[in-house]
């Protein structure tokens, strides 16, 4: 598994020229490119750290094999983002830019232009696309309920994206209820198909783009684009977790009934605009069902999945617990044993107060930049942080494990030996090229080592590599560092 | 207003705390109920994190799509 996240660029100066974020993006991978001569590179844990479309400062996590290594890593690169800010901020003040700049990991800025959180999981060549497709996204579309953001819903303006992707907006009008209110999803009103090759034009629930960085024959590749990014630990658990146990399901040839949606894009936006999650959803075979139902549904058929099974690793009954007591949460309207873990509950609940409080609706300028604070990366700042640091927010690792997490790979897959490989290159000045499947000293290209088995975690010859280059440096490398400042 | 915690992207750090910090993290369950004096006091504190024309800064957050 693995997940990418493209995070939002603010720079704020009140009453000084603006700076684009291009601008910023740059000073922001000014250090990067100073590392590894380039906008994109893979750091010591592995992961991929790159300027994407849009000026979108891209992370993209190491292989993981297991929930606490994924949700580590990905926070992890909350932490290297952050690092980024902090050179930047320094270079801007020397050249007379004295504002601030705040990096997002939400799904929108606020002329409705969208940027995604995107989730990759390593499947078995032999599932038939068709069948898991149509069994997952059902799945994929009343996952918000449990994995949604949050938002605040202000002035409804017309659907999807402004700006450059407006194109097909109008095509699928938002569903919901006019006036401002609150809705599970940042992501569901910019989605635009269910299976595309597309990922920038019309946003697919799926992308077929069929990567597997892996033995082709073995493996594929899914490529899941329509999800929130999230805050929480917690939310990323039951997110990640109950979606590998559908996918386990569907692998296993585990029949879970026909649930395709007759307008997928129509239903994804119902569900979110939707918090009591009993809107009926058309399926094609002409029934319908709710959010509600459908997830009822498939927590039912994961549980006796599990039950018949065997849990597949010590996290399934706090993924099973969880999401359960969401769905309860949603159906009872009472969100008080889930809003220290989920995202959309966690900011529901402060907002909402907040709102009382001050005597404000959704449509609030203030109600939208906590919105936007609760995404803010900075510790000292950002809303979801300081919820967090005051027990607000349910956490299941902790600093220490996401500190780890920054400088060194999961061990448990070959990102371990892409970390070991770039870590030993650096010590001993060697110029080199990476990528998800090869390692290469660019002295040495006929040593290249290509790496298909994403759980490899054993190379001879990349021990040999590594003391070759020990030997050729002379033991100097103990006393270079790995990170010169 | 200024950031300082962590050096820079360039870090100076040992790798060699074990692969495994943290063996056997509490499991999430009921999390612990946040008292509500304290996220009251947030409700009140917030307002000096937060830059003062919520507007202005809201509608300043313009970026072109990504994927």
């Amino acid at each position: 598994m693995g997940v990418e996240t493209e995070f939002g660029v603010h720079y704020s100066h009140p009453g000084s020229r603006p700076l684009t974020p291009e601008e910023v993006a740059r000073y922001l991978f000014r250090p990067v490119v100073e590392w590894g001569r380039s906008s994109n590179v893979f750091v010591t844990n592995g992961s991929r750290l790159y300027l994407d479309v849009g000026s979108h400062p891209e992370y993209a996590t190491a292989e993981c094999s297991t929930l606490d290594e994924l949700v580590a890593v990905d926070k992890a690169g909350e932490r290297v983002m952050q690092e980024l800010i902090d050179g930047a901020t320094g270079h801007m003040r020397a050249d007379g830019f004295t504002g601030t700049i705040y990096l997002y990991k939400n799904n929108a800025d606020s002329a409705g232009n969208s940027y995604g959180s995107h989730e990759n999981y390593l499947l078995n060549r032999r599932t038939e696309f068709r069948r898991l497709s149509e069994a997952l996204i059902p799945f994929l579309i009343t996952r918000q309920l449990v994995s949604g953001a949050g938002k605040a819903i202000g002035v409804r303006t017309g659907a999807g994206d402004g700006g450059l992707h407006g194109a097909g907006a109008t095509e699928a009008p938002i569903p919901g209820p006019p006036e401002p209110h609150f809705a599970f999803s940042q992501r569901a009103d910019h989605v635009m198909e269910g299976i595309s090759s597309a990922t920038t034009r019309s946003r697919p629930i799926i992308n077929t783009r069929d990567e597997p960085h892996a033995d082709a024959a073995e493996y594929r590749r899914l490529h899941v684009i329509v999800g929130d990014s999230n805050m929480s630990e917690t939310t990323q658990l039951v997110r990640f977790g109950a979606t590998d146990l559908l996918l386990r399901m569907i692998e296993a040839g585990r029949p879970l009934g026909d649930h395709q949606l007759a307008n997928p894009i129509r239903a994804i936006r119902q569900v979110s605009h939707d918090l009591t999650g009993t809107e009926k959803l058309e399926l094609r075979n002409g029934g319908h069902r709710s959010a509600l139902q459908l997830q009822w549904h498939y927590l039912e058929q994961a549980t006796a999945f599990v039950r018949e099974n065997g849990p597949h690793h010590d996290r399934v009954p706090a993924v099973l617990d969880l999401w359960e007591r969401t769905l309860d949460a949603v159906e009872s309207g009472d969100y008080s044993r889930i809003d220290t873990e989920i995202d959309w509950a966690i900011k529901h609940r402060f907002l909402s107060r907040y709102a009382a409080k001050n005597s404000l609706d959704w449509n609030a300028p203030r109600i939208a930049q906590l919105d936007l604070s609760y995404h803010d990366i900075t510790p000292q700042r950002g809303l979801f942080s300081l919820l967090q640091s005051r027990g607000a927010a349910a956490r299941f690792l902790d600093d220490a494990a996401i500190e780890d997490a920054v400088d060194n790979p999961p061990p448990s897959t070959r990102a371990t030996l892409r970390g070991r490989f770039i870590r030993a290159a650096r010590e001993a000045d060697q110029t080199y090229s990476v990528d998800w499947t090869h390692l290469k000293l660019n002295d040495r290209p006929l040593q290249a080592i290509s790496i298909k088995d994403p759980f490899q975690t054993e190379s001879d010859r990349l021990d040999a590599l590594i003391g070759h280059l020990r030997h050729a440096t002379g033991g100097e490398s103990a006393s270079s560092s790995v990170h010169p400042v | 207003m200024s950031q300082q915690y962590g050096s820079s992207f360039e870090r100076e750090e040992d790798s060699s705390n074990g692969p495994d910090a943290d063996p056997t993290p509490a499991p999430t369950g009921a999390a612990g109920q946040t008292s509500t004096a304290d996220l009251d006091s947030l409700l009140d504190e917030i307002d000096s994190v937060l830059e003062t024309n919520a507007e202005e800064f809201v509608q300043g957050f313009v970026q072109k799509g990504g994927q």
